[in-house]
């Protein structure tokens, strides 16, 4: 996947000022940031979604939006899109059918996320932790090679979150890319490659250690700090 | 467009209904209540076979109005029309799964009114009863198609709701259903004139007058199904795969 100058404007003020990055096949992405830096409006571009300015999103070898990527991006909101008035294995049933899935991809994903027990529960009834894995389940369906995450481990225990983490590292050994995007720093160790944004910007594009060896910070919270006292020219 | 999944569409949305037995007993059961209390505030059987047919084309239009309208503002603010723009889901797979879902069910509930009507409250109907179920479907997509339309423009729940008078209201003073249009001053007729809803209450009209299938009975229907066909189109160019 690669991203090539991209600009987006919300509302006339710019979001995203000129963007560019590349990621590999098989890497686990972390899209690090505060929240408003823009992360939300990078996922939208790269899923096709996003009225963009300028510039281009290549993904998979095909402009961002393809038809033919449709089968082959698994998206989820930061909020749960799903509908609440159906039980977890319709949801999953229906999007299914969607992609042309089998009925037993639909077993095969509610077991990776851990919902066997709630599938046939109506998902408004649903804690928040397991909306967002209900979420989560759909856009793991059909088994698509890039998955985009957008703050998909919100309210969830220390507990469940290694383990989709866990599960996050399975998919990418398995080939399938994935960028996940949070706020909170600690899940960023966890990750291959980092994009820390800030203000529509990248601050910084790099692998986790290079980036606590360049800061000379071990914890990557205080790395980012550095980051953004190094750009703004004051002393960290 | 695809077969398969405008199929599973359609039977995601009635399996949504079958979770929500109220809306459901309320789609029913609404219409029908209605016309037993007409039929009793009349108490005179000539005026209810006039006005019974009129209201049993305006229910379907009016309740797939709202049930669309709203139903399609949760799909867009509850992001899952923006998880379907990104899958292999034809935007006219989405409206005919609609239509179709709720195409069956007005089928259900103008079964249901018609039926408790002519039975028990002894409404008379001159034409078949075939064509008046015919009729109240296109009427209720009519008003499926509209509501669909409609639900681009709100952008909150309280704003879909507020559509209902504003788009069905002056629909429903001008179609002739209380004052015959030839009654009202030119200006309010000529406008009655482009209103789809004009020619779907003239269809029943049509219906409690003659046994035989009319011109004018033909040219209503084409009508309802040209406006039905034309807000589809404006509907659909209203979903966006991209949004700013």
């Amino acid at each position: 996947m690669s991203v090539r100058g991209l600009r987006v404007d919300r509302g006339g003020r710019p979001v995203l000022r000129g963007l560019d990055f590349d990621v590999p096949r098989g890497a686990v992405l972390g899209l690090l940031g505060p929240s408003g830096c823009g992360k939300t409006t990078l996922i939208r571009s790269i899923v096709g979604v996003q009225m963009v300015r300028g510039g281009t999103v290549t993904v998979l070898g095909r402009p961002a939006g393809d038809p033919e990527l449709r089968r082959l991006v698994g998206y989820a909101t930061q909020q749960p899109a799903v509908y609440t008035d159906l039980t977890v294995a319709e949801n999953l049933r229906y999007f299914g059918s969607v992609l042309g899935a089998s009925r037993h991809d639909a077993d095969r994903v509610i077991a990776q996320v851990g919902l066997a027990d709630q599938r046939g529960q109506l998902v408004g009834t649903l804690s928040g932790g397991q909306l967002s894995r209900a979420s989560l389940a759909v856009a793991l369906l059909g088994g698509p090679e890039l998955v985009v995450l957008d703050e998909p481990t919100v309210g969830l225990d220390p507990l469940l979150r290694q383990e989709l983490w866990g599960l996050f590292h399975e998919l990418a050994a398995g080939g399938v890319t994935l960028i996940v995007s949070s706020h909170v720093m600690d899940e960023a160790s966890r990750c291959d490659r980092l994009l820390l944004m800030r203000e529509g910007d990248i601050l910084a594009d790099a692998a986790p250690a290079a980036l606590r060896a360049r800061t000379g910070r071990q914890d990557l919270e205080q790395a980012f700090l550095h980051l953004i006292s190094e750009r703004e020219g004051a002393p960290a | 467009m695809n077969l398969r999944i405008t199929l599973a569409t359609t039977r995601r949305i009635l399996t949504q209904l079958r979770h929500d037995h109220r809306t459901v007993g309320l789609l029913v059961g609404v219409p029908t209540v209605l016309m037993v209390l007409l039929r009793y505030v009349i108490e005179q059987p000539a005026i209810f076979d006039r006005l019974g047919p009129l209201l049993l084309g305006v229910f379907p239009f009016v309740v797939m109005f709202i049930v669309t309208s709203v139903g399609t503002l949760r799909e867009r603010t509850g992001g899952t029309l923006e998880r379907l723009m990104t899958m292999p889901l034809g935007k006219l797979d989405l409206l005919l799964g609609y239509a179709l879902a709720f195409g069956l069910l007005a089928v259900v509930q103008v079964a249901v009114a018609a039926t408790i009507s002519m039975i028990w409250l002894g409404l008379d109907l001159a034409g078949p009863v075939g064509m008046l179920l015919l009729v109240a479907v296109l009427n209720a997509l009519l008003g499926m198609a509209l509501g669909l339309f409609a639900s681009a423009f709100a952008r909150t729940e309280f704003q879909a709701v507020q559509f209902m008078p504003a788009f069905i209201l002056p629909q429903v003073l001008l179609c002739g259903l209380f004052v015959p249009r030839e009654q009202m001053a030119p200006v309010l007729e000529q406008i009655s004139v482009v209103l789809p809803l004009t020619y779907a209450v003239d269809a029943m009209v049509e219906l409690t007058r003659t046994a035989e299938v009319t011109g004018t009975l033909a040219r209503d229907m084409s009508v309802v199904a040209g406006c039905t066909l034309l807000a589809l189109v404006l509907g659909a160019a209203t979903l966006r795969r991209r949004t700013p």
